[in-house]
């Protein structure tokens, strides 16, 4: 109780607050690569994923490689990445790492978003004279927001949470604090940057759900499940989000 | 005029729904296939659109091959109607109405202006319009289907079982309206159904298919019940029982007709030559 304690009141302290390394500076950062890498992610993944879902090829690739992705371990790629690089190529890896760690569940977003449409809509669509691309925009992409934005959320959720690993490679962010922390034993310093990755994640995943609420399209929302019907689990594309800043401090 | 040439569709399980089949549906009468569960009605109704390619043999309309356009094209000017409504959940009830007219090209004003007067033909509370489908009745989605298919004022309407999932008073009451539409609008109309009974309510021409779409007959709703084909299509129209197996019964007032249960159903009156 007393360390937490003393983790708020390092955050509260206004040395904390200024200078090169004042943790608005630092959140402005996390937030910053979190952000970038999800676009990035987002460019790549969500016209991917739409391809996907709209004809139903290459979904078993996309499951093998989202899988690969995600076993592969976010910290142990970065150092991978620093070593390949070069050390003056560091912003670089840590933007790889991010977009890769964000990849599978906007894929997953994505295309189970068009997947968990009724395909007598889809059939409906198509026999009223839609083009290929109508259908997409105007059917699948506003019927599969929602799942979409689920993935959105798992994605930016998790690249919070391990952006933390930057600081590894000196690029700042929340988990500068951790492991200065660490290193100098102030613990209070080590709570304090996990304090406020955990509010950032919470800020960041509560702002999604909000989102998300505003896009679910009129008509779906009123009767859950008439346009999403039995197929698919109501959020599959959730992915526990590794306690990441623990693991770092047992190491 | 809706002409089949010898179409055959093998699906690529294997299953060979339609076999060599032939027909020509009128312009402006309404012809229905009538057939049981699994008879190749639909796959037939949908390769008149294009949604179904037939494996071999074609479609033509007023004798223009429909291979020759672009299935896109041919889908917004023929009216589908599809069994189960097939509306899109995310757009209101004016909205799904107005998409075909807009796809063609009309203004946003004028299709909703279109859904609005269509939503009346139909017998849509005007109040609906912007409503989702999912606030609405199985009925009353079956209306909107009918108003869709409508919207774009098509020759050729298609209808798949239209009156399928609703209850047999809202059945027919639709049925009614759309004879009573059917009378203003003269389309070319292809109308499938499992029930006897509203094929001969409503078609010009009845096909009666067995499995494989193999034509049992083909021919009015008079000439069928006067002279079955065989005694399948007997059995299969009922010309032994219910209804429609009528026997004179003498009275003191003259004679009548009863159904094989005893129950008068009216009375035989001779015509006056
Ligand atoms: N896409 C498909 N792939 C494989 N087989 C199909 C496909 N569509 C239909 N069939 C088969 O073709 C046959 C005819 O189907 P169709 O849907 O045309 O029947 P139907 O007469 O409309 O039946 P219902 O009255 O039940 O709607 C059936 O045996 C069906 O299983
Ligand atoms: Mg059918």
């Amino acid at each position: 109780m007393n360390l937490l304690a003393d983790a708020i009141d390092w955050i509260m302290a206004p040395a904390q607050w200024q200078g090169p390394d004042a943790l608005h500076l630092l959140v402005f950062q996390h937030l910053y690569f979190t952000g970038l890498a999800v676009l990035i992610a987002s460019v790549i993944a969500v016209p991917a994923g739409w391809a996907i879902g709209h004809t139903g090829r290459g979904r078993e690739a996309a499951v093998g490689i989202s899988g690969a992705a995600r076993a592969i371990p976010s910290f142990g790629l970065l150092i991978l990445l620093v070593l390949l690089l070069g050390v003056i190529h560091k912003p670089e890896a840590a933007m790889i790492t991010f977009v890769i760690l964000a990849i599978p569940s906007l894929l997953a977003g994505a295309y189970t978003g068009f997947e968990a449409i009724d395909r007598s809509v889809i059939d409906a669509a198509r026999a009223m004279g839609m083009s290929e691309w109508q259908i997409l925009f105007k059917v699948e992409i506003p019927l599969g927001l929602p799942l979409l934005l689920g993935g959105l959320r798992s994605a930016a959720l998790q690249v919070v949470a391990t952006v933390t690993i930057a600081a590894y490679v000196n690029l700042g962010g929340l988990g500068l604090p951790i492991i200065t922390g660490l290193a100098l034993r102030r613990y209070d310093m080590v709570l304090g940057g996990a304090i406020l990755v955990a509010v950032l994640a919470l800020a960041v995943d509560g702002l999604f759900s909000l989102v998300q609420r505003l896009v679910t399209p009129h008509g779906v929302r009123t009767s859950q499940g008439i346009a999403r019907s039995s197929r698919g689990p109501k959020n599959p594309t959730a992915v526990p989000v590794r306690p990441l800043v623990k693991q770092e401090g047992r190491k | 005029m809706i002409e089949f040439r010898n179409v055959t569709k093998l699906f690529p399980d294997g299953t060979i729904a339609v076999d060599d089949f032939s027909l020509v549906a009128p312009s402006r009468k309404i012809t229905v296939l009538v057939g049981s569960s699994g008879s190749g009605k639909t796959t037939l109704l949908r390769m008149v659109n294009r949604m179904v390619e037939p494996t071999s043999g074609g479609v033509q309309i007023d004798g223009e091959d429909i291979v020759n356009e672009r299935p896109v094209l041919l889908r917004r000017r023929i009216g589908y109607v599809m069994q189960n409504a097939g509306l899109l959940p995310h757009l209101t009830v004016a909205d799904n109405i107005a998409a075909v007219p807009k796809l063609c090209g009309s203004s946003h004003r004028a299709a909703r202006t279109r859904a609005l007067e269509l939503m009346e033909t139909v017998g849509l509370d005007s109040h609906m319009a912007d409503r989702y489908p999912s606030q609405l009745s199985g009925g009353q989605q079956q209306r909107v289907g009918v108003a869709r298919g409508l919207a774009a004022d098509p020759n050729i309407l298609l209808m798949d079982e239209p009156f399928g999932a609703v209850d047999p008073i809202v059945r027919a009451e639709l049925q009614q309206e759309l004879i009573q539409l059917q009378r203003e609008l003269d389309k070319t109309v292809i109308f499938v159904t499992h029930d006897i009974d509203e094929a001969f309510l409503l078609g010009d021409q009845v096909v009666i298919l067995a499995t494989g779409a193999k034509k049992l007959q083909v021919g009015s709703p008079s000439e069928i019940i006067e002279n079955p084909a065989d005694d399948f299509v007997a059995a299969f129209i009922g010309v032994d029982r219910g209804r429609r197996a009528l026997r004179i019964k003498h009275t003191p007032n003259g004679p009548v007709l009863v159904d094989t249960e005893g129950r008068t159903q009216g009375t035989l009156v001779e015509d006056e030559r």
